[in-house]
């Protein structure tokens, strides 16, 4: 067997203590970890989708939540209509995520820098005021969801460890799959793309098709975290959109390190942690979270990955 | 050399604000020559370039490559033509490896890239065309370093690989030797002699020596447009070009 670099260690251990944390709970009684251990796992599920379009395209998304709340409404406007179906709940979920990622992603992608960073969140910010305005489905106040998805007998979500195990398998599935998306020949033209766009042209690649099919990627798999979410937190709000969780997903993203693929699984850990621990002290503990990003921005630059490491992948 | 036109610009205009970069320029180039532009600093030849490559879109004028109206294809449709540019200040992709900027050079001619699965680099259709092309500038010893540190002379080197591992009919070679010096300028310039007859090369070019030791025939650009186009010897002998342009640039190349 290959020998593993600190990187390899930190990312085996990380995903070896998920998988067995259900196993600890249960021996303790704690089940508070288990709730913290779902919400980090959907969360790095959505950092990791982010990190496909701003790490590795360097389209910096800062509408990114309006998936989240796109895929908790694929769960919740179904169940309030008593359609538990969880096949037809994440296919909603995935399809529309889809397609307003093509819908807005043929406008952002026309733009650079600032201005796409102002527009995606106009665009999420749309999303918004439209579920606060819909009244059926409880407007500002939200939705409960009392049933959670159901497929089948053989897999119940209303048994937490296994709504937990779900998540955990999808986390492992996404990162496989942008793994392999990233090294592929159409991971190779974003990260060109990235690089410098103009020479990707003049060798003949239609940039603004591969992004927006990257950003569409990214959008359905945000989306699918989004159903997750919905499925566990059993309340969903508008306030899930809003552009301030967009920015929260940035921040684990550039946390844990842009274009490396495991990096924003420790940025989002590292976030629900410090959220955790840090709100327990102080009403403000933004503040101090605050300063910390700053500190993260300006002393390592690739975030938590860049504590092990050269990366190999980059 | 064939003699049948590859490349016809017709008036080609174009201004920025109120600079006329490209003023009723006409031009063909045939089939399979070396075909050097050369004139004075700001006398429109990178602009000519971008516009029959489409990163820039002139004003009036027609532009036609193998009997194809391309004025106003847009830039990243040419090269599936046939025609491919390297760039007067280096335009790589920095934070990739050597061998992955033109492995992206040959993905760009082999169909399309929505491919998600299989890993680029492990693909030999890939890798072994960019290493033919990596070889036939020297540059396989650096494949795999990452591109954006190596020194200026690897990198003209590097952007030339480019080029020829989309095996163009048309190349374009933006000062292929600009900012070299004279061991590496010489060095390429016996690579692209190597280049010669067997396509067609547009060559912008300041230094004199690299023109005419390359160039079948040579078109002399002054403010936007072409005063004269001819045979290495033509161009010499004619005076106005000589008085427009070469002076004693020229009088030195031809000792």
């Amino acid at each position: 067997m290959k020998s593993l670099t600190v990187r390899g260690w930190v990312t085996l251990g990380v995903l070896v203590a998920l998988a067995l944390l259900p196993v600890f709970v249960s021996v303790t009684g704690r089940e508070f970890f288990l709730v913290l251990a779902t919400r980090l796992v959907i969360l790095a599920i959505a950092a990791v989708s982010l990190n496909l379009i701003l790490g590795y395209g360097r389209m910096i998304s800062f509408g990114h939540a309006a998936y989240l709340g796109i895929g908790a409404y694929a769960v919740g406007i179904p169940a309030y209509y008593e359609i538990y179906n969880g096949f037809i709940q994440i296919g909603i979920a995935i399809g529309v995520s889809v397609a307003f990622a093509f819908l807005t992603g043929l406008v952002c992608l026309r733009t650079r820098g600032v201005n796409f960073i102002m527009i995606t969140m106009a665009f999420s910010m749309m999303v918004f005021f439209a579920f606060v305005s819909i009244e059926e489905y409880g407007g500002d106040d939200g939705l409960v969801i009392e049933v959670r998805s159901e497929f089948g007998r053989w897999l119940n979500l209303e048994n937490d460890t296994v709504l937990y195990y779900v998540c955990f398998v999808s986390l492992l599935g996404v990162l496989y799959l942008i793994r392999r998306i990233v090294h592929s020949r159409f991971g190779m033209v974003i990260q060109g793309a990235r690089g410098n766009e103009g020479r990707m042209q003049s060798l003949g690649f239609d940039t603004f098709r591969y992004r927006l099919v990257c950003y569409v990627i990214a959008g359905a798999l945000c989306g699918y975290a989004g159903a997750l979410l919905g499925n566990f937190t059993s309340f969903i709000s508008p306030e899930m959109m809003d552009w301030t969780r967009s920015g929260e997903l940035i921040f684990m993203v550039v946390l844990g390190g842009t274009s490396s693929l495991f990096g924003p699984v420790l940025g989002a850990g590292l976030f629900i942690l410090l959220e955790e621990i840090l709100s327990g002290f102080w009403l403000y503990w933004q503040l101090i979270f605050g300063i910390f990003l700053i500190l993260v921005v300006l002393f390592a630059k690739g975030g938590i990955d860049s504590w092990l490491g050269r990366n190999p992948e980059r | 050399m064939g003699e049948s036109v590859i490349l016809s610009i017709k008036d080609l205009y174009k201004s920025f604000g109120g600079v006329v970069a490209t003023n009723g320029l006409s031009l063909d180039v045939l089939e399979r020559e070396v075909h050097a532009v050369i004139g004075p600093n700001g006398a429109g030849k990178t602009t000519l370039v971008s516009q029959v490559t489409g990163v820039v879109l002139p004003d009036a004028g027609q532009i036609v490559f193998r009997d194809r109206d391309i004025t106003r294809m847009p830039a990243y449709r040419r090269p599936h033509l046939g025609m491919a540019r390297s760039f007067q200040i280096t335009s790589i992709i920095q934070d990739m490896t050597v061998l992955e900027n033109v492995v992206l050079a040959v993905q760009a001619k082999a169909g399309h890239s929505y491919r998600f699965w299989e890993p680029a680099i492990a693909d030999d259709q890939l890798t072994e065309p960019a290493m033919r092309a990596l070889t036939q500038v020297g540059l396989e010893p650096e494949a795999m370093q990452i591109a954006g540190p190596l020194s200026h002379g690897e990198h003209r080197q590097l952007e030339l690989a480019m080029v020829l591992a989309t095996d163009p009919e048309l190349v374009f070679l933006d000062e292929p030797t600009a900012g070299m010096g004279r061991e590496d300028s010489a060095r390429m310039v016996s690579m692209l002699e190597s280049l010669k007859g067997s396509r067609t090369v547009i060559l912008v070019e300041h230094d004199m020596d690299a023109v005419f030791a390359l160039a079948d025939r040579i078109t002399v650009m002054v403010e936007g447009r072409a005063i004269a186009t001819g045979t290495p010897d033509v161009i010499r002998a004619d005076r106005s070009v000589r008085e427009a342009y070469l002076g004693e640039d020229m009088n030195t190349a031809i000792e």
